[in-house]
């Protein structure tokens, strides 16, 4: 009898325990879930209605004045990442295929491997000071140069690993096919494993766009940002995220209006990207591949 | 058996006759005539020669794009030093640790680019404190929202959320610093702040648990409340970081066995005690893993910090005074920096993060690498 | 037209495994031969050895002379050059997924640089139909991916890729394992049409299929050739008691 009712009560906490963490497994998400909806809805109604066409067709008003826009710095944001891509998806994509497809298990794969995840985890503000001390120092002056090679070398590491790991998915027997009809390696790797994996290529190098496409702290003192029109890489540029942050620590509302405005812009470019890398990679990535 | 033929001998008289074949072959040549000696395609074929030269010089190619990555961090790593000599003869070890006392107001005096007083310190206070704030905001949510999509969630469910999650690792910076300074520094201030306040400096508690040093007006939550400051700046840390530590707990969680899952439930575990028993357990080390993952993320985070710490080189112990970061202090200073011990300074404040976080991640590498067994932990 | 092959003394070696050894052999131009053997016996390496693929392992070493036409393919030429002589099937069908089938077929000419778009169309066509496929495929050549074909239609567009490059030498690796019985006797017609025009070395497990298409058969063991001889002697009164015991399934 005695023993019964322990057994009951332990069952019961036990279930009270169960049920316990259960819901405080649902509130956490909820904690997460729910200021990120808040987040972005805010942002979306704030910058709505923020928008207007002089946001994407005139250059900023000087301090003070009220109206104007970013289009200086949406294509100053263009010719930086440009720059970056330029510079990093090489780089990034061969070191890929050397990982992949030449240093397969030796000690200096594994160090490169290495290698790229700690320069992943730099910070990108030392990034930034990088880039200055090797581009605007010996050139004597903020370039947008300077801003795109320090994007630049924030993409090489997830285009590496991410072309590393595509191209792994890529079945020997394709290779060997390419091989034994007498194709060069080069053109066997270029033309055949990274061609069947380019999808998967394409997600990586989206990816890491989309994350130094919103990067300020490396343009900082590199692009330095610019209130007029520039398209040069050897002048100051403006970008968006520089826009961003130089409007939102004004003190005029008509400037945080701006800076609302390009967050969302901003934004929609992002998620824009994602999602595409999304719908391509659910689409499988190498669809058909034996 | 000595069949042996030999239609077409080593490279050289061929390759003419190859050639010759090749160019006429646009208007009738006899294609792949099976009875000819050397058919159109075989000659072409035979006069494109071996690749070993254009082979090589791919792989070569290629290993230099992966040396690149070699070379741009020791070049990193090479600029920081050399561009940072000049504080490090000033200072040397004492620019982490020392400071000097303010002959008026005897109030430490840590950072004076005007009078060329540079000390780190509040800097790496401010970094730690911000960074513990988020950590401890951070993990318990993120591991809930691990365990809730792993093992709870319904279906249907897991694809959107987790898509909300990655969308929230996708925010830039500076958009989460925008939305602190309008969102949520006035929530701090007007809400939570005040609450958090009562608590800590009521008589009662502060009576019973004085001797912490954590209550009253000099405790944990004295001064003035302005909702800037090192709380606000940890809150920020906290939503920027809980993604890439949910994520990688996820991934680790997910890398545990079904087996050991249902060892778990066969022996009557309730759904918790499995969880407990047969995931956290096996999961740990990897959890503390992209916990320091997330921590090396939160040491080097910018932006953010840097529009709501409040900008002010000081240590104080309450949370909601002013403070600065390491990296929040060369975003705001750096291009202003005239002197060029004022920029060799914030360099070398600059290369302590680098070396701190490199040591913070590729020990969080290992940690997460021994879990998923060289399955690469992706962050976005 | 096919040329003969001459093997010398041939080893090789799998990291610290010895899968060949002293394989002496002669192979007669246009004609079928095939390699039997248990699984494991060495009879694949010893095809990859006559192509140098068994090299793109980089654990896998290779020592001896093999002589494909006049040409010691380890010391005349280079790797990439004896490809293009010497086509090759796989076990598994390894169609290009990302290219369509017109594609799939000309790509050993088009990727070694081969423009002339009217000589391709011709050539696709000539390899297609060798390879008893064209009628199945004419009308989406160009629409449809080479990895949407079925096994059977994915392995003869293969050998079809094989033999758009013109080999002097096809070489089989159990071509037909992986397909189903119809797809099987549709290859086995191929490599008995093709015969004529290419030397054939095909590999298989299977001893009927040896027997239909082939006149001389290799009997591998344990990475030693135990015995080499006509089909029908191999197969009615082979000389060696190892063969005996493995043709009247004994072992293996």
């Amino acid at each position: 009898m005695n023993r019964n009712r322990g057994r009951n009560l332990r069952s019961l906490w036990r279930s009270g325990v169960d049920h316990l963490a259960t819901g405080l497994a649902i509130l956490a998400t909820i904690l997460v879930v729910a200021p990120l909806i808040a987040i972005f809805f805010y942002l979306v109604y704030k910058g709505a209605s923020s928008l207007n066409w002089a946001f994407f067709n005139q250059i900023p008003k000087p301090e003070g004045e009220v109206g104007g826009g970013m289009a200086n710095a949406i294509v100053g944001s263009a010719v930086v990442l440009l720059v970056a891509s330029l510079f990093g998806i090489p780089i990034g994509i061969g070191g890929g295929i050397y990982l992949a497809e030449f240093g397969r298990g030796t000690k200096l794969a594994n160090a490169v491997r290495f290698t790229a995840d700690v320069l992943n985890g730099v910070p990108s503000i030392v990034m930034g000071i990088a880039a200055f001390s090797l581009i605007v120092v010996p050139m004597h002056h903020y370039s947008a140069l300077a801003g795109g090679v320090a994007l630049g070398i924030m993409m090489i590491p997830t285009v590496t690993r991410t072309t590393e790991e595509m191209l792994l998915m890529v079945p020997h027997s394709v290779r060997e096919a390419a091989l034994g009809l007498g194709v060069p390696n080069w053109r066997s790797v270029l033309s055949i494993t990274l061609k069947t994996a380019s999808p998967g290529v394409i997600t990586g190098c989206m990816l890491a766009f989309a994350r130094v496409a919103g990067e300020t702290a490396p343009l900082l003192f590199t692009a330095l940002g610019n209130q007029f029109w520039s398209v040069s890489l050897n002048h100051e540029i403006s970008a968006l995220p520089l826009q961003i942050y130089n409007y939102a620590i004004s003190p005029y509302d008509d400037q945080h209006r701006q800076a609302w405005a390009g967050s969302l812009v901003l934004i929609a470019l992002i998620v824009i990207a994602v999602s595409l890398v999304r719908f391509v990679t659910s689409r499988g990535t190498l669809k058909g591949a034996s | 058996m000595t069949d042996l033929r030999m239609p077409n001998p080593v490279a050289a008289p061929s390759r003419s006759r190859a050639e010759e074949r090749n160019d006429s072959s646009a208007t009738d040549a006899p294609v792949g005539s099976v009875s000819g000696e050397v058919s159109a395609v075989r000659g072409y074929l035979l006069s494109r020669g071996n690749s070993a030269g254009s082979d090589r010089f791919f792989a070569g190619a290629m290993l230099l794009c992966a040396l690149a990555i070699f070379a741009l961090v020791a070049l990193i790593a090479v600029e920081l030093m050399t561009q940072s000599r000049l504080s490090w003869h000033a200072f040397g070890f004492s620019f982490f640790y020392k400071f000097n006392v303010d002959p008026i107001t005897h109030l430490p005096l840590f950072w004076d680019p005007v009078n060329g007083v540079f000390y780190a310190l509040p800097f790496i206070y401010g970094t730690l404190v911000t960074s513990l704030v988020a950590l401890c905001i951070a993990v318990p949510l993120a591991i809930g929202l691990a365990v809730f999509l792993t093992e709870m969630c319904p279906l249907w469910m897991r694809a959107p959320l987790s898509f909300f999650t990655e969308l929230l690792a996708a925010i830039p910076s500076v958009v989460y610093g925008l939305w602190a300074i309008f969102i949520l520094v006035p929530l701090l201030r007007e809400h939570i702040n005040p609450v958090l306040m009562a608590i800590f400096t009521e008589p009662g508690l502060t009576h019973l648990l004085g001797w912490t040093g954590l209550f009253g007006d000099n405790g944990l939550f004295g001064g003035v409340n302005l909702g800037l400051g090192l709380l606000c700046g940890g809150v920020i840390l906290a939503i920027m970081i809980l993604p890439i530590i949910a994520s990688l707990t996820r991934e680790v969680m997910r890398s545990v066995p079904n087996s050991q899952r249902e060892a778990a439930l066969a022996l009557g575990a309730t759904r918790w005690e499995m969880i407990r028993m047969a995931v956290l357990r096996n999961a740990r080390i990897g959890i503390v893993g992209s916990v320091i993952l997330g921590l090396g993320r939160a040491l080097g985070e910018t932006m953010a910090v840097a529009m709501v710490i409040g900008n002010s080189p000081e240590i104080h112990l309450s949370l909601l005074s002013m403070g600065h970061s390491m990296a929040s202090v060369i975003a705001n200073e750096f291009s202003e920096a005239t002197s060029d011990m004022h920029r060799s300074a914030l360099i070398e404040v600059g290369l302590a993060l680098f070396l701190v976080t490199i040591v913070v991640n590729a020990f969080a590498r290992i940690l997460v690498w021994a879990v998923t067994r060289g399955a690469p932990a992706r962050v976005q | 037209m096919g040329v003969g092959i001459e093997v010398k003394a041939l080893n090789a070696w799998y990291g610290s495994n010895h899968t060949l050894q002293d394989i002496e052999l002669t192979i007669p131009a246009n004609h079928a031969t095939a390699l039997i053997g248990p699984s494991g016996c060495g009879k694949s390496t010893f095809v990859r050895c006559l192509n140098r693929m068994h090299e793109t392992n980089p654990v896998a070493r290779v020592t001896g002379t093999v002589r494909i036409g006049d040409l010691d393919i380890y010391h005349d030429i280079s790797p990439v050059e004896i490809r293009r002589r010497v086509g090759m099937v796989f076990q598994r069908p390894n169609p290009f997924p990302t290219m369509s089938i017109y594609d799939n077929v000309c790509s050993g000419l088009k990727l070694n640089g081969f423009r002339n778009r009217r000589e391709l169309d011709e050539i696709v066509e000539r390899s297609l139909r060798n390879a008893a496929l064209w009628d199945e495929v004419k009308d989406d050549l160009k629409k449809k991916s080479g990895a949407s074909l079925s096994g059977g239609q994915q392995q003869r567009m293969c050998i079809a890729r094989a033999l758009a490059v013109d080999p002097e030498v096809l070489l089989m690796d159990e071509p037909a394992s992986a397909l189903d019985p119809v797809s099987t006797s549709k290859i086995e017609d191929l490599i008995f049409q093709l015969k004529s025009q290419y030397t054939i070395v095909i590999v298989t497990h299977n001893m009927q299929q040896a027997a239909r298409v082939a006149e001389k058969t290799g009997f591998f063991l344990n990475g030693r050739m135990v015995e080499f001889d006509s089909t029908h002697k191999i197969f009615t009164n082979p000389s060696d008691k190892r063969t005996e015991d493995y043709i009247t399934g004994r072992f293996g």
